[in-house]
């Protein structure tokens, strides 16, 4: 659990994905191909701005026993400024989320393994 | 010259209000509110932590100035609350900032002035040209006992410092400290609250040190109070810094845009940090700074500073994050209730 973690961090804390400059297309999580170029795309790294939309929601009033103690909370589709979605939580009241709000990314807790595991840091959102 | 390249800070959106604190402890609201000059203090969120806000004020400052974080040689982060007993809240900053892996890191404790520690240690590794940037960090989700005096005041905040020698927008002209063995305020490994010597402790520990580090910075510069544009000092309430001002002979004037107290409440390792940052927020080329933290245990740092032309400049733009002032702007009120939720003071059913 803990190992498996710990190797996406780079995505988790930085939304770190990839661009292909053959054709300007974004990718999150990070592709090595693009489907559009194929052989003649070139894929570098990118670090997204952290800076979007929200697509659509849903309010969350019951979960697993990690995230209990957050609920109600709003998980939402973002979609990014440079294109890719990814689903994430919205740091707001049930009542303030609204399809289509201008969100940004910050940096929160996302999880922790009880009262002594590991603390699971990662990316939510906030209305920008 | 060694200097603050660029700056940040973070304040949670949270706050409660102190006569709701003493209303839950039958306690006189306005006798504690006059008493400590403060009126309300940030409450974090239930997933904000030390390093979360570390995080968000280093962005902050990297926001208002690009710096390759492959430059950054050094992280040093100052709290009392951080997350881990054993596992550096430095190490996280430096993950999310991008600077890891060739960087050194550690986390710095002393009660409040854990984080202008931290800043002489980078003012030093930058001097000594071991590296081009370092990144010290002052920031708390600072604990009270329920019921405690403390719990009136501590509150959660940070900033950021990137130093460096490249075209500061503040030199530091000099740094000195006055450091002593003194149990006016602790924590034993393990408890979850501290402890604290009572009301007569500020004598021996707050007034002897600040004005201690703060004299000696005085006679090492040259300098008199008149001299300078700002000062700022730990502020634990409103009344400590105003008092220690008007001993060593700083006017309420000099204060007032680094005094965030009494809309924030005692950030412990953030306090004096973020009074700088709200001071650079506004500061003009030129201006001269005064700066001492104090942290018990005991001992207080002080800082001279001068702003310098870059603050103005294209290369810098302070406007690209929030100030201090924006930061303590539109808050969101929470009663008690939600504000034990909020501290995790409410123990859960396993
Ligand atoms: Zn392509």
């Amino acid at each position: 659990m803990v190992s498996r973690f710990w190797r996406k961090i780079p995505q988790r804390y930085n939304l770190v994905g990839t661009r292909c400059e053959t054709c300007g297309r974004h990718f999150y999580p990070p592709r090595t191909f693009c489907p559009d170029c194929r052989r003649g795309g070139k894929i570098v790294d990118h670090w997204f701005t952290g800076e979007g939309k929200v697509t659509t929601y849903t309010v969350i009033r019951t979960a697993s026993n990690q995230f209990e103690h957050a609920t109600p909370y709003v998980l939402a589709i973002v979609e990014l400024d440079e294109g890719p979605r990814l689903t994430a939580q919205i740091v707001c009241r049930p009542e303030e989320a609204r399809i289509g709000m201008r969100v940004r990314r910050v940096f929160r807790r996302i999880a922790a393994d009880g009262e002594s595991g590991v603390i699971h840091y990662g990316t939510k959102f906030v209305p920008a | 010259m060694v200097g603050i390249v660029t700056y940040g800070a973070y304040i949670p959106r949270f706050r409660i209000a102190i006569p709701e604190i003493a209303r839950v402890w039958g306690a006189n609201a306005d006798d504690i509110t006059k008493g400590l000059g403060v009126r309300e203090k940030s409450v974090p969120d239930v997933d904000e932590d030390t390093a979360t806000i570390a995080v968000e004020a280093a962005r902050a400052a990297l926001v208002r100035r690009p710096i390759n974080p492959a430059d950054i040689g050094a992280i040093y982060v100052g709290s009392e609350s951080h997350p881990y007993a054993v596992k550096p809240t430095a190490c996280t900053v430096g993950e999310a900032i991008g600077a890891t892996p060739c960087m050194t890191a550690a986390d710095y404790e002393f009660a409040c002035k854990a984080g202008t520690a931290a800043l002489q240690t980078c003012m030093g590794l930058v001097q000594s040209g071991m590296i081009r940037y370092g990144i010290a960090i002052g920031a708390d989700v600072a604990q009270g006992a329920p019921g405690d005096a403390l719990e009136y005041t501590a509150a959660a905040g940070g900033a950021a410092f990137l130093l460096g020698n490249d075209d500061p927008i503040a030199v530091i002209h000099k740094t000195c400290s006055f450091t002593t063995d003194t149990p006016d305020f602790w924590r034993r490994e393990g408890q979850s609250y501290p402890r604290h010597g009572g009301r007569f402790t500020g004598e021996p520990g707050y007034f002897k040190h600040v004005q201690g580090a703060a004299l000696m910075l005085l006679a090492q510069m040259g300098t008199t109070p008149k001299e300078y544009d700002y000062a700022v000092f730990h502020q634990p309430n409103a009344k400590f810094p105003l008092r220690v001002a008007q001993v060593l002979g700083f006017s309420a004037d000099q204060l007032r845009t680094g005094l965030v107290v009494p809309r924030l409440g005692n950030t412990y390792s953030g306090s004096s940090m973020i009074g700088l940052a709200a001071t650079l927020d506004v500061a003009k080329p030129g201006d001269r700074i005064f700066v001492t933290s104090f942290g018990s245990g005991a001992g207080s740092d002080a800082f001279d500073i001068e702003v310098t032309d870059a603050i103005a400049s294209d290369g810098f733009s302070r406007a690209a994050a929030p100030s201090v002032e924006h930061l303590l702007a539109d808050p969101i009120y929470v009663d008690y209730a939600q504000y034990a939720r909020h501290k995790g003071k409410i123990v859960m059913q396993q």
